[in-house]
């Protein structure tokens, strides 16, 4: 736009709009700050990722995604999230119902430490099990005599996987239960429905894109988690290697392809996992809590 | 029986299945999350507290800790910076691709650690996209602690983005216009009266980042390089410790981290209080 053939009115204009918001080559040199920001940090390691782990060609990508240990890693990455994630699913649902619909004390400390988990490093929530499982743990040589490994072996990747993933649920569940109120179920029960029933047809409608919302955040971190399955694993290859710890094992052995074929993978994840999270929070906003933008 | 006992417990409901539902809800709690981690503090405590001591104040210790906290503040930092602005641009200017800026925010919320970790490697090696950029002028990113830093600023993103995002967005228009009219120049607006008030989600997203920066791991370890006294997280000395059989001084590093990490969000939260009470939001 000229702005000497417009003069005044431009200048008018222009005043009248600065109130509020900044002048033009300051909202530039910000929007140009934040894009190359972004790129640079998050859009570079995405691209990254699937560049190097085409370098040796589809055939070689194939190869590393087909390879019997790349096929044990993933099988055992399914059987974490399928027994984790309803696990957590079945905990958000009571936790949201006991904290949203009723009034008890102690409602904010248990609030407070359902999101503990978040707050424990990775590595630390390995730890702990290692601790009261491992052979020098509290319970270890107790469930050795009894012939039960879980230290080094599945139940121990699954315990640390519903550790770090313990609140993603619930933390959806209950700000949105605790907003709708208890009316709904006040008028179902009131009309004879049993409670059983109230739950599954009123509440659980209710609920439902927060749920799915909850279950897709936690079933990323599930198939994800790194540092809590790297302690409790034991690393043993087609046995105890997760996805993720199987990329960390063919990195360090400079297999750098095959390592970044198998972590495309995720990536692949990770990338339906915000479109899915980005469609539920445009279209159903309103039936996600507000306060959910972690 | 157990509707009586539900009455002493909590105020009087027409609603049922309290006692179930709490009652699981405590039992999964206890056996996931409490029981473990008093494992953790038992095991501290059965050190004594020169045990426990001798351990943290070890030189390899004291190094790896004071790294992890040092770099997680710095990485914080940047993010609060780099994370309000990328805020602001989102909520305030209207620009093609400003959706799929905002959707990508969340990407180190979704990407696993490990492979962020790899990828971050892969740009800032010596050989790589960015850190063969830099290589000739003698700046070494990956396998340095300025490596560390990288990752840590990935991972913290989000956290800062995501707290000043939905503040900014219900921020009153007519508090900008009532400073304007007052004779406030725009600079003195945002920075004397919109800053002010988006301090407490500010401080709330720095402290969320630094909280998961310290105890990052997964990201961090591939471009650290893990050299003692140099690029080793106290994180990753707890794994070394485990490995090497060493459940003390793995129990003594972790416990210090978590008290450690415990006193500054506490510190940055009684901040946030007075902060509120001062501006009264």
């Amino acid at each position: 736009m000229s702005d000497a053939a417009l003069g005044v009115d431009v200048v008018t204009e222009d005043r009248a709009r600065s109130v509020t918001t900044e002048r033009r080559p300051v909202r530039i040199a910000l929007i140009l700050i934040a894009v190359a920001f972004l790129t640079v940090f998050l859009l570079l390691p995405l691209f990254a990722v699937f560049s190097e782990a085409l370098r040796a060609g589809f055939s070689g990508y194939w190869q590393a995604i087909s390879e019997p240990d790349a096929v044990a890693a993933m099988k055992l990455t399914l059987l974490v999230a399928a027994i984790a994630v309803p696990a957590n699913l079945v905990f958000g649902l009571a936790a949201s119902w006991a904290i949203a619909k009723f009034e008890f004390p102690g409602k904010s400390l248990l609030n407070t430490l359902i999101d503990l988990p978040f707050s424990v490093s990775p590595v630390i929530s390995g730890l702990v099990y290692v601790l009261l499982f491992g052979l020098q743990g509290y319970f270890g040589p107790h469930l050795q005599s009894q012939g039960i490994q879980i230290i080094f072996a599945v139940p121990g990747i699954v315990l640390a996987t519903i550790f770090v993933t313990f609140p993603f649920v619930a933390r959806e569940l209950v700000p949105l239960m605790q907003e709708q109120g208890t009316q709904d179920e006040e008028a179902a029960l009131s009309l004879g429905a049993s409670g059983l029933k109230t739950f599954l047809l009123v509440t659980l409608p209710n609920v439902k894109w927060a749920l799915l919302y909850g279950v897709i955040l936690c079933n990323a971190r599930a198939m994800g988690e790194f540092g809590a399955v790297s302690v409790v694993s034991g690393h043993i290859r087609g046995k105890t290697n997760t996805m993720p710890l199987h990329v960390e094992i063919l990195y360090n052995e400079y297999n750098f392809a095959a390592a970044f074929a198998v972590a495309s993978l995720l990536a692949l994840l990770a990338l339906v996992t915000l479109v899915v999270k980005i469609a539920l929070e445009w279209r159903y906003a309103d039936q996600i809590a507000g306060s959910n933008r972690h | 029986m157990a509707g009586a006992r539900g009455l002493a417990l909590k105020r009087p409901s027409a609603i049922p299945g309290f006692g179930l539902a709490l009652g699981f809800t405590l039992t999964y709690l206890s056996l996931i999350v409490l029981i473990p981690l008093a494992a953790l503090a038992i095991k501290a405590a059965s050190l004594g507290f020169s045990g426990f001591w001798d351990i943290v104040t070890a030189p390899r210790t004291l190094a790896a800790l004071r790294l992890s906290f040092v770099i997680s503040l710095i990485a914080a930092a940047i993010n609060v910076v780099f994370g309000v602005v990328v805020a602001w641009v989102l909520v305030r200017y209207r620009f093609p691709g400003r959706r799929l800026l905002d959707a990508i925010v969340d990407l180190p919320f979704a990407l696993p650690t490990a492979v962020a970790g790899i990828a971050l490697t892969a740009i800032y090696a010596p050989n790589g996209w960015i850190g063969g950029l830099l290589d000739p002028f003698g700046v070494k990113i990956a396998y340095t602690p300025l490596g560390i830093g990288i990752a840590l600023v990935f991972i913290g993103l989000p956290f800062v983005v995501r707290t000043v995002q939905p503040v900014l967005e219900d921020f009153e228009r007519e508090i900008e216009e009532g400073a304007a009219s007052l004779g406030a120049n725009r600079r003195q607006t945002i920075f004397r009266v919109m800053l002010p008030a988006l301090l407490p989600a500010i401080l709330t997203g720095f402290v969320l980042a630094f909280a998961r920066a310290v105890g990052e791991y997964g990201s961090v370890i591939f471009i650290a390089g893990n050299i003692p006294f140099v690029s080793e997280i106290a994180p990753l000395l707890i794994v070394i410790r485990l490995e090497e059989f060493s459940h003390a001084q793995a129990t003594a590093i972790a416990a210090a981290m978590l008290g450690i990490a415990f006193v500054v969000i506490l510190l940055i939260n009684l901040i946030q209080a007075w902060q509120r009470r001062r501006f009264g939001t």
